[in-house]
């Protein structure tokens, strides 16, 4: 492999971390408190509303169930938008950000249902209030749930940064694409392929270590 | 002596895909303050939701639960937060938060009640030390057994001073042994706080040992509702009759054989009454079961006795055990 490959491959490294880190946290600035309502609002739970949680469920659906190649280029315009252009690293956090925002919502969702009931119940017969027990007694209760389901989010969002490459973003999936696969390099499709790999598992093996820790049942 | 609950004509009705179903009939009764409310029934009784309308964790359908002269369904939400800080409330499952510490869970009321931290520490520690969990205050509920992790509920029942609590089958889970502790700790927190509590249970064994007064709860209706000493001597309904005599098969061995229950307190049970009919009236009966127990302190002793056939007999013996201050009451053999 020559010098100009590996250094493309090493910032390349870089460059997917960079976009899976942000796009995984400004998915969670979103998607937390999404999750949260979908969670809160539903029957039976301590702020049931059917229309919120019906509109909220409605377009998380929908931006899920978009296959994330066909938002990619949806976005478009709109990346423009905020960043002033489509192609690149910055440019791709923002669908990748979009795009992880219905799942994560889901997935806290899933993480706050798992919580015993007789702990809310317990919380309101103290007296306190449907936010209080959210913050103080839902939420710590399913932190490992929650930690788990980041782990699989973060390596959802890594697996989506390297289609990013299709429609000019960086990383390394836009080196396998462009060097591996249209100039038929294998050792550097290879080499991308293996390193996204271990990516995904460190994410994992990160994500399951801090669950385990923080699980005190 | 003010009452801290009223409930005058409380209905509660579900509705379930277009069913309905009354979970609670014209139920009509007061908590006193500082006695210890026993409501047994069976499962599915209603006792459960009961005791819910007590803090409003379930609305009444109609009918009015007062706490302490206040309706509490006319508060507003924040009212109703104030108020459910003074009625504290233990489960069968004991829901703590297993995320946190026994110290932290204990402190929560107290957080929620806006108690500086420092100050809701010590008060934690000191509810700790009355049930006897003080060396476990860093550990996590899971690794505390059920015994402790009830102790734990009721420490973090009692620290933000409630004026009643209300225990949700507190003891169900547990076994006798460790049963028998919890109960001896209410029973010491009523005495020595003056703390009003509410018990839900579905076992007369625990009414018996530290209840005041007692409410029979029968599908969703009450059945009884009086001294635990008095509905344990002399049942009136058939739901109290139910849980209060013993589980025995106890068929009458000849086919007009009449089959009624004994008890006497304390201040009998030095007389030996079933010699003395013999003695008196010449007449035996047939001892089908006996024993004694303390019901609220007091020391009873019951016994169900097959009465000779001829009816005669039978009025004579009745007569004789009545006069002698024992209640008396029939035992239907043929249900």
């Amino acid at each position: 492999m020559s010098e100009y490959m590996k250094e493309a491959i090493l910032s390349g490294i870089f460059e997917t971390f960079e976009m899976t880190l942000f796009a995984s946290l400004f998915s969670y600035i979103v998607g937390m408190p999404l999750g949260v309502i979908l969670y809160a609002t539903s029957k039976g739970r301590l702020l049931e509303n059917r229309f919120v949680n019906g509109i909220i469920g409605f377009i998380v659906n929908v931006a899920r169930s978009l296959p994330f190649l066909i938002l990619l280029v949806l976005l478009i315009p709109f990346t423009r938008l905020v960043v002033g252009s489509s192609i690149g690293t910055t440019a791709s956090i923002v669908p990748l950000t979009v795009g992880a925002i219905p799942i994560v919502a889901r997935m806290v969702e899933s993480s706050l249902n798992e919580v015993n009931p007789g702990i809310i119940e317990a919380a309101t017969s103290m007296g306190a209030s449907p936010l209080y027990t959210i913050i103080h007694f839902i939420i710590p209760e399913a932190t490992p749930s929650l930690l788990q389901g980041g782990a699989i989010n973060v390596a959802t969002v890594l697996g989506y940064s390297a289609m990013a490459g299709v429609i000019g973003g960086g990383g390394l999936g836009a080196i396998a694409l462009q060097y591996g696969y249209y100039r038929y390099q294998k050792e550097v499709l290879w080499t991308t392929v293996t390193l996204l790999i271990a990516m995904v598992m460190l994410i994992q093996e990160v994500g399951i270590r801090m669950s385990k820790k923080t699980r005190k049942t | 002596m003010s009452n801290v609950f009223e409930l005058t004509n409380v209905y509660k009705t579900y509705k379930n895909d277009g069913k309905e179903f009354e979970a609670l009939k014209n139920v009509s009764l007061e908590v006193r303050e500082g006695e210890i409310f026993g409501i047994i029934g069976m499962s599915g009784a209603g006792k459960s939701t009961l005791v819910r309308t007590l803090n409003r964790l379930e609305d009444v359908t109609s009918g009015s639960v007062t706490f302490y002269d206040k309706d509490l369904a006319s508060l507003s939400a924040k009212e109703l937060r104030e108020v459910r800080q003074k009625i504290s409330m233990i489960f069968q499952g004991f829901n703590l938060v297993n995320q946190r510490t026994v110290l932290s869970n204990v402190e929560q009321p107290l957080k929620i009640a806006g108690v500086p931290r420092k100050e809701r520490r010590e008060k934690a520690l000191q509810m700790l030390e009355i049930v006897g969990l003080s060396e476990k205050k860093d550990v996590f509920p899971a690794r505390l057994s059920g015994g402790q992790k009830q102790r734990v509920a009721i420490a973090r029942a009692l620290t933000a001073d409630p004026k009643v609590l209300l225990c949700d089958e507190a003891t169900s889970a547990l076994d006798p042994k460790i049963t028998g502790e919890i109960l001896d700790l209410l029973k010491k927190i009523n005495e020595e706080r003056k703390l009003t509590i509410v018990i839900i249970t579905h076992e007369m064994s625990v009414v018996e040992k530290i209840c005041d007064r007692v409410a029979i709860i029968d599908d969703g209706t009450l059945a009884e509702v009086g001294d635990v000493k008095d509905v344990f001597s002399n049942p009136q309904s058939k739901a109290a009759k139910k849980l209060v005599f013993p589980s025995n098969p106890f068929d009458p061995s000849e086919k007009d054989g009449r089959v009624i229950r004994l008890v006497f307190d304390g201040t009998h049970s030095s007389e030996p009454f079933i010699a003395n009919l013999v003695e008196q009236t010449g007449l035996k009966v047939n001892i089908l079961s006996a024993n004694t127990k303390s019901v609220g302190g007091i020391g009873f002793g019951q016994m169900i006795v097959e009465l000779p056939p001829s009816q005669k007999d039978q009025e004579t013996i009745i007569g004789f055990f009545t006069k002698g201050g024992l209640s008396v009451s029939e035992v239907e053999t043929n249900e």
